[in-house]
């Protein structure tokens, strides 16, 4: 499971500034890396099954 | 002098079963009302004072009243001031009469916490296997939406026409800060990989009374739920349910801002569409956030710098008539969203769900290679919008730090259960925290009690802030039976 941040360190708004100039399309590494460990976690919780999940959603009635 | 801000919304929540032979999603659906066992009164929702069917262009709709009166049969209204129900195949929320946009937003995020709690109350009493699962979403991905409401009070001495001009182009561009992002495109519209809103697809007329086929950018139903003589209740229907806090609160806030100018007369232009039905669609298509829309004047305009415009006008506006904080702090988050969708719009993942989960997909595909219908990545983008927080993405981004917060949880926790303090809505969830056995029907504006008299008491409420906790915080407290509140409000 992953570490929750909470709040910010003294140091990290500048790190974290830099972080966010970075288009995600880049490749720079320490934001691919931010963004596997993220999806790492994703893959623990996602649902199982998911294509019959998503094929069996269907919304009628709606507004 | 415009009126001071009236805000709620509505969210129909997409609900779906897993494993269940004989899954009806109404049937469902009133298991998840009458599954919640926060503060709540079951109520009949009385039904003779509401008129979806009357049109603000100034005709009304005969037997639209019949249509829509079957669907208020599972009904409960909370202790917060809110109704939560089944709306034809959903659970809905719609939140308490909120006075400004930072209070909307948070009993926005309050109608989640209800929505989790009672699916989590259903799932405990299903068998093993069968699952039950509730995401805040507009869109199934197979053509089929469901509506997030947006509610603003505005005086009836504002003429529609002037809703019409001045709030299309509005609601249009607004896109760009207002979308949940999703994989695909539905109802015959070109095809995209990724797209801003969930909504945008689904809009096929500039103005019209309708919500469930051809929507209207601009919805003409004119039913204030106040003292009509007075008032208008401008309904939004384009919109998209956000995850993000701060997104909720922007989308809220920057168009309270943007009806309050236009009362008073004070955005310049309308900044006419040549085509707004086909620019709607458009700027949800448009990652790149460059493509002009055709101005009906001739030439064109990004969607971002028609925002660029109206921030101008109405940053002038608000710091000459709105001296509220709450104000300033809408016109900051929008700007710097504003400039950033400039500089890069990635830099606004960590404010506006689009953008979130856009990252998340590109991520997916980065990593692994899928491509933009492979169904895990559509799973991603649907439990992006999960309100059970073990389960939903957008929670794990905010517990990661990724997704920025406007509110703790306590602060939600206590908006599940208490009223707003400035409008009628604390008058109506004291009367379900405190005299619930003795409520019978319940409507925005009145309240019917049965306190065990020949005669049945309703109790108007025509004034959306009146009822306040200054106004009747005081008498409530006084009272000990409902007899004791009908006779002290007679009096």
């Amino acid at each position: 499971m992953a570490q929750e941040r909470k709040g910010k360190q003294p140091g990290e708004r500048d790190q974290r500034e830099e972080e966010e100039r970075i288009d995600v399309r880049d490749t720079d590494e320490s934001q691919m890396e931010k963004i596997d460990e993220l999806l790492d976690e994703i893959d623990s919780v996602l649902e199982e099954n998911a294509e019959e999940f998503v094929k069996n959603y269907v919304q009628k009635g709606g507004q | 002098m415009a009126l001071p801000a009236v805000i709620g919304a509505e969210t129909e929540f997409g609900i779906t079963g897993r494993n269940q032979p004989d899954w009806n999603p109404t049937l469902a659906s009133s298991q998840v009302v009458n599954a919640y066992q926060g503060g709540r009164v079951r109520v009949q929702w009385s039904f003779d004072e509401e008129t979806p069917g009357n049109d603000a262009r100034g005709f009304g709709y005969e037997g639209y009243g019949a249509v829509e009166a079957d669907t208020g049969l599972i009904n409960v209204v909370l202790s917060n001031g809110a109704r939560f129900y089944v709306d034809h195949a959903h659970p809905e929320y719609s939140s308490p009469e909120c006075a400004d946009p930072r209070q909307a937003a948070l009993y926005d995020k309050a109608g989640e916490r209800v929505a989790e709690e009672a699916a989590a109350a259903v799932r405990r009493s299903l068998p093993e296997g069968e699952d039950l699962r509730i995401h805040k979403n507009n869109s199934d991905g197979k053509g089929n939406s469901y509506g997030y409401h947006e509610n603003y009070l505005v005086s009836r001495d504002l003429p529609f026409a002037d809703l019409i001009r001045f709030a299309t182009t509005w609601l249009v561009t607004r896109q760009i800060f207002t979308g949940s992002g999703k994989v695909g495109s539905e109802n015959g519209r070109p095809p995209a990989e990724y797209q801003l809103t969930q909504r945008a697809d689904f809009f096929e007329e500039a103005v019209g009374l309708e919500t469930t086929l051809k929507r209207p950018i601009i919805n003409t139903r004119d039913e204030p739920h106040a003292d009509v003589s007075k008032y208008r209740r401008f309904h939004v229907i384009i919109g998209d349910a956000n995850m993000s806090e701060v997104q909720t609160f922007i989308k809220l806030g920057a168009t309270a801002l943007l009806l309050s100018a236009v009362e008073d007369g004070a955005v310049p232009d309308d900044l006419e569409l040549a085509d707004p039905v086909e620019a709607a669609w458009l700027v949800s298509h448009d990652l790149s956030l460059r493509r002009p829309l055709r101005l009906a004047a001739g030439g064109g305009a990004t969607a971002l710098e028609m925002q660029r415009q109206y921030y101008e006008w109405l940053s002038k506006y608000a710091e000459r008539e709105l001296p509220e904080p709450v104000w300033s702090e809408v016109l900051e988050e929008w700007g710097a969203v504003l400039d950033d969708l400039e500089t890069d719009p990635f830099r606004t993942a960590d404010r506006l769900d689009w953008a979130a989960k856009y990252r998340l997909a590109e991520g997916y595909r980065a990593r692994d290679g899928l491509s933009w219908n492979h169904p895990r990545l559509a799973m991603a983008a649907l439990q992006y919008h999960d309100v059970d927080r073990g389960k939903g993405l957008a929670y794990r981004l905010e517990q990661r730090g990724d997704l920025r917060r406007l509110f703790t949880d306590e602060e939600v926790e206590r908006a599940t259960a208490h009223p707003p303090a400035e409008t009628r809505a604390f008058f109506r969830g004291s009367c379900v925290d405190r005299f619930a056995g003795a409520l019978l029907a319940a409507n925005w504006d009145s309240l019917l009690f049965d306190v065990g008299e020949p005669n049945l008491k309703r109790v108007p409420m025509m004034e959306p802030l009146r009822g306040t906790r200054d106004l009747v915080g005081g008498l409530l407290d006084s009272c000990r039976s409902p007899a004791d509140l009908l006779r002290a409000l007679g009096e």
